[in-house]
């Protein structure tokens, strides 16, 4: 009946074994906080998580479209099918550092799985993103394109992958930032390097053939690229989803192994 | 025997922020490492003891004597840095006035938030909810959010469903003292009831009253060691006599001379 209380054997923390009722009920019930406290204290709350992606396109277009001349068809639609799934993961990735931090007196007085906070953080985050893709749509129709039926095999594929990689690196980033607080500047600033090392406001084509290479090395372009192929055409492109789930399950390989590492400390430091 | 502290030592580390910028620390890496490690304190020197079921013990000592660490070891949120913890049973930990709670959240939400938090499944909760809200006298405020509670009837939830969470082991941390008269009242009346049922009880109290009233034995400590161990009365005497002399500074120094 119990969640960590019928775990009685005293195994390191992020081992131990937990009972899947209890899990899926933390999970849950911290999800349904954050909507909540979303819905609650704001009215707009779905619409702001629509406005700032929005507002961040239209910049974008006015600044790289109109004055730079970027010469991409349909910029505006171009940025805000790139826009959209990054949002998600920029905002998860700026709230990771505070997750346990924030929870300290939690952390410092009963022991229960840490890493759902995390998890809790990116699934609310991806909901607002998938409540967001009706929006994507409206603006396809707008452009005279529409949704495709690959749609229905690619948004599961993606969104999985895309929570698998950004749960790992959230993880990686709460955990650490406990030790060394800096960090939570830091990702700040690389979540912004990120933006424009990533083909989000740009096509990966635009980059000089000597970089494109490169670009294998961002974790993050993999993902970007195949949900803009996604949206803008419904094709799915195997070598490229395939490389975006590699990144995903080493980050979040590596991101338990940090969390395991120092599970069993945080009450230390929080 | 349900807790055994066998030779417990916990240091804990001071893990400082990166001073001087980043720049520095990278050129300087070996040095950076080192004041890493270097800054160590420690909050119990090698502690033993045993707490057997249904026995409440009180811990008393002053700031940073090492209590709060010892019910974190208990609640296995922390490790020993040495030595052996020995638990057995489920620990329940009587939170601070709201943690786990939210103030957008409604008085029932909060429960079952917390509830959940604290090692309930959500069905476990709601079977035991009309209890938890029955306990806490606050019907009729359960669907307003809980920034509109005063700092009293927060304690009183809270306080409301740790009852409830069927402890075997029961750890509280400053924070008995909740709530009206009334409450107190009722909040003593349940740790009786706890007692007669042999749930065992672990505390930590500025108050000497509080702990003589409830303790069945009293451990003080003192700079993370034993200093005292028995039945209340008398630790509570040895306690209260070294917190005088402290107080006065001819004391201190009589003080010292004896020990």
């Amino acid at each position: 009946m119990r969640g960590p209380a019928s775990c009685l054997a005293r195994t390191p923390y992020a081992c131990r074994s937990i009972h899947g009722e209890y899990l899926k009920d933390l999970l849950l019930i911290l999800i349904q906080k954050e909507l909540k406290i979303r819905y609650k204290s704001s009215w707009l709350g779905y619409l702001w998580s629509l406005a700032h992606p929005l507002a961040f396109a239209l910049i974008y277009y006015v600044a790289f479209g109109i004055f730079m001349r970027v010469q991409i068809p349909d910029y505006p639609l171009f940025l805000i099918c790139g826009l959209f799934p990054w949002q998600w993961l920029a905002n998860s990735l700026y709230a990771s550092p505070l997750v346990f931090l924030g929870n300290a007196s939690l952390v410092k007085r009963v022991w229960f799985p840490r890493n759902v906070l995390v998890a809790a953080v990116v699934l609310n985050d991806g909901i607002h993103f998938v409540l967001s893709i009706p929006v994507i749509s409206g603006f396809l129709l707008a452009y005279h394109l529409s949704p495709s039926w690959s749609w229905l095999i690619g948004i599961p594929l993606l969104v999985l992958a895309q929570f698998t990689l950004v749960y790992g690196v959230a993880l990686a980033i709460a955990s650490l930032n406990l030790f060394f607080r800096d960090l939570e500047r830091l990702t700040a600033l690389l979540v912004t390097f990120l933006l424009f090392l990533t083909p989000v406001v740009y096509a990966d084509s635009m980059i000089p053939a000597g970089y494109r290479a490169l670009l294998h090395l961002n974790p993050v372009a993999p993902l970007i690229l195949s949900w803009r192929n996604l949206f803008l055409s419904g094709s799915l492109q195997p070598p490229v989803i395939a490389l975006a789930w590699l990144y995903a399950l080493l980050a979040v390989a590596l991101g338990s192994l940090i969390y395991q590492k120092l599970a069993s400390r945080f009450a230390e430091v929080v | 025997m349900v807790v055994r502290f066998e030779n417990v030592s916990k240091w804990y580390p001071c893990y400082q922020p990166i001073l001087g910028g980043l720049k520095t620390s990278l050129l300087h890496l070996p040095e950076t490492l080192r004041s890493l490690k270097k800054g160590r304190m420690r909050a119990l020197d090698g502690i033993s003891f045993e707490i057997q079921r249904g026995e409440t013990v009180g811990f008393v000592g002053l700031n940073g004597s090492g209590k709060s660490t010892t019910l974190a070891l208990i609640a296995d949120v922390l490790r020993p840095t040495s030595g052996r913890v020995e638990v057995r049973g489920h620990v329940s930990a009587l939170l601070e006035l709201g943690a786990g709670f939210h103030p957008e959240l409604t008085g029932r939400e909060n429960i079952i938030l917390n509830g959940i938090l604290l090692g309930l499944t959500r069905r476990r909760v709601l079977v035991k909810i009309d209890e938890i809200v029955a306990f806490s006298e606050l019907e009729s405020f359960l669907d307003q959010p809980l920034r509109t509670y005063s700092s009293g009837m927060i304690a009183r939830l809270g306080f409301s469903v740790v009852v409830h969470l069927e402890p075997e082991i029961l750890v509280i941390d400053e924070v008995l003292a909740v709530g009206d008269l009334h409450f107190q009242a009722k909040c003593r009346e349940k740790i009786s009831e706890f007692k007669r049922r042999g749930v065992t009880i672990v505390l930590v109290s500025h108050s000497t009253e509080e702990v003589r009233r409830l303790c069945d034995r009293v451990i003080w400590l003192s700079d993370g060691k034993v200093v005292a161990e028995g039945e209340p009365r008398g630790v509570l005497k040895l306690y209260e006599e070294a917190a005088a002399l402290r107080r006065s500074p001819v004391g201190q120094s009589v003080g010292e001379a004896e020990v």
